[in-house]
């Protein structure tokens, strides 16, 4: 049986007395697209952010390539796992006191100890997969919204993820900058990276998705095909969820 | 009462001198300063508690003694120790160090200042916490840096003129000496309050434009 990239065993996650995620599992194969959806506050987010330790769980385990992530050994050792999860978000984060290639080069150059030279090279290919070299001298302030994110996809991808982990990477764009965003997560997708995506984009989640899971109260209502869970969802939260959804 | 012109005039060139001296104290303490007040305030926001500490208590000392018994501190009391400055750099040393433990707490607040998401973002592609700071959040927290570092800039000319009770010949010292001489305390003493006043104003100037010319991300 082959390993899957990511295997997660009763993960929770509490804010004091705010029980945010309550032991979800699920593993996520090589080359799968995984969309997650639900209502804000049902710990989509807390989910992702716990998958590459931004937010330290409060119990389970997760696995990368089988191995357990860990927040014990040297700073290093951590760092260097951190990095093999890519992490967007969804106000960008980018680097303002660089240029787009830069921004995307740092991380090469001061993580993997590649020459600035090196990193940079590598750094303009990622900024050619998201259709940003044009505007690689460019400060993130004299980007839109959407190619802000689409260099902070390249950022990411600059590390060689073993999966690409988005956090709601539309929600903060202008309505006409939302497709080219979801165009290169798609080609992303196409071309077998794994993905875990948190979003409400719907029709993203139909066409790109391998499977859907919808979470409500810091655990997984819901899972299944696209076609099938947005077709006839089981659960009532689902159901509410997708009818609010469409509704809009 | 009558005022000596004939004595400012004569004072002028003299006090030049102690222009320069003051200028030269100025620039190496600040400069020292600066360096050590990074190093201490990138110290204060590490993940080293030890460090923390250190740093901490150590701005707290500086905070809570006067300026005047540092100075003596380092002129008079380091040489039992066997750490032995001539005038010149008792003071300079002197005012470095009480200026590191402020620069410290300005490069704690600046970096502290930025956005959250920034670390975040550095933090997700593997850097590590000395990395994110250096290259990361200090090079954004420069610009609004600038305007507490230049208070602490006139505020250390300024206190230079406390290195006149160790004999450093800076521009009160060169001033006092006159004085002694010629016995006019009216003349003098306005005329050094002016020189500190146009010194600190050609500095502020020089802030103003640096600012300016720095980005705003």
């Amino acid at each position: 049986m082959v390993t899957p990239v990511i295997q997660v065993q009763d993960l929770s996650k509490s804010f004091g007395d705010n029980s945010v995620l309550r032991s979800v599992s699920m593993d996520v194969a090589t080359g799968e697209t995984v969309v997650i959806i639900g209502a804000s506050g049902s710990g989509k987010t807390t989910f992702l952010r716990c998958l590459n330790r931004l937010e330290e769980p409060s119990a389970g385990t997760v696995r990368l390539d089988g191995n357990p992530v860990v927040n014990s050994g040297s700073e290093k050792q951590i760092a260097d796992q951190r990095s093999q999860f890519g992490f967007v978000f969804q106000r960008f984060n980018l680097f303002p006191h660089f240029s787009a290639l830069d921004n995307v080069a740092i991380g090469p150059e001061k993580v993997r100890g590649m020459s600035k030279s090196d990193a940079r090279a590598l750094a303009a290919a990622e900024l050619k997969r998201v259709h940003m070299s044009d505007h690689a001298m460019k400060r993130p302030v004299q980007l839109s919204g959407g190619q802000q994110q689409r260099v902070a996809i390249a950022r990411a991808l600059a590390m060689k993820p073993r999966v690409m982990l988005f956090d709601e990477p539309t929600s903060a764009l202008d309505p006409e900058l939302v497709q080219e965003v979801l165009d290169v997560m798609k080609e992303l997708a196409n071309g077998g990276m794994t993905m875990v995506v948190v979003t409400h984009e719907m029709n993203f989640a139909r066409e790109v998705a391998d499977r859907v899971i919808y979470m409500e109260n810091g655990r997984i209502a819901e899972e299944g095909l696209p076609e099938i869970l947005f077709r006839e969802p089981k659960s009532p939260g689902a159901q509410r969820f997708l009818r609010h959804l469409t509704h809009e | 009462m009558t005022i000596d012109w004939g004595i400012i005039f004569k004072s002028m060139p003299l006090l030049g001198h102690g222009v320069v001296v003051t200028l030269q104290v100025s620039a190496l303490a600040s400069l020292l300063g600066l360096a050590l007040g990074v190093a201490l305030g990138l110290s204060s926001l590490s993940h080293s508690r030890p460090l923390r500490w250190i740093v901490a208590g150590y701005v707290d000392f500086i905070r809570g003694t006067p300026l005047l018994i540092q100075i003596f501190l380092v002129f008079f009391a380091l040489p039992a120790l066997g750490i032995r400055f001539d005038e010149f750099w008792a003071g300079v040393v002197a005012l470095s160090l009480n200026s590191a433990a402020f620069v410290a707490e300005v490069v704690r607040g600046g970096v502290g200042s930025i956005e959250r998401g920034q670390s975040e973002a550095a933090t997700a592609i593997g850097m590590r916490h000395s990395q994110i700071l250096v290259y990361i959040l200090l090079p954004q927290a420069y610009r609004q840096m600038v305007p507490p570092l230049t208070n602490e800039l006139i505020s250390l000319v300024k206190n230079s003129s406390l290195l006149s009770v160790i004999s450093v010949y800076e521009l009160t010292r060169a001033g006092q000496a006159i004085i002694s001489v010629h016995f006019v305390p009216f003349e003098i003493y306005t005329l050094l309050a002016l020189y500190y006043y146009v010194l600190i104003k050609v500095l502020s100037w020089l802030s103003g434009r640096l600012e300016r010319r720095l980005p705003t991300w």
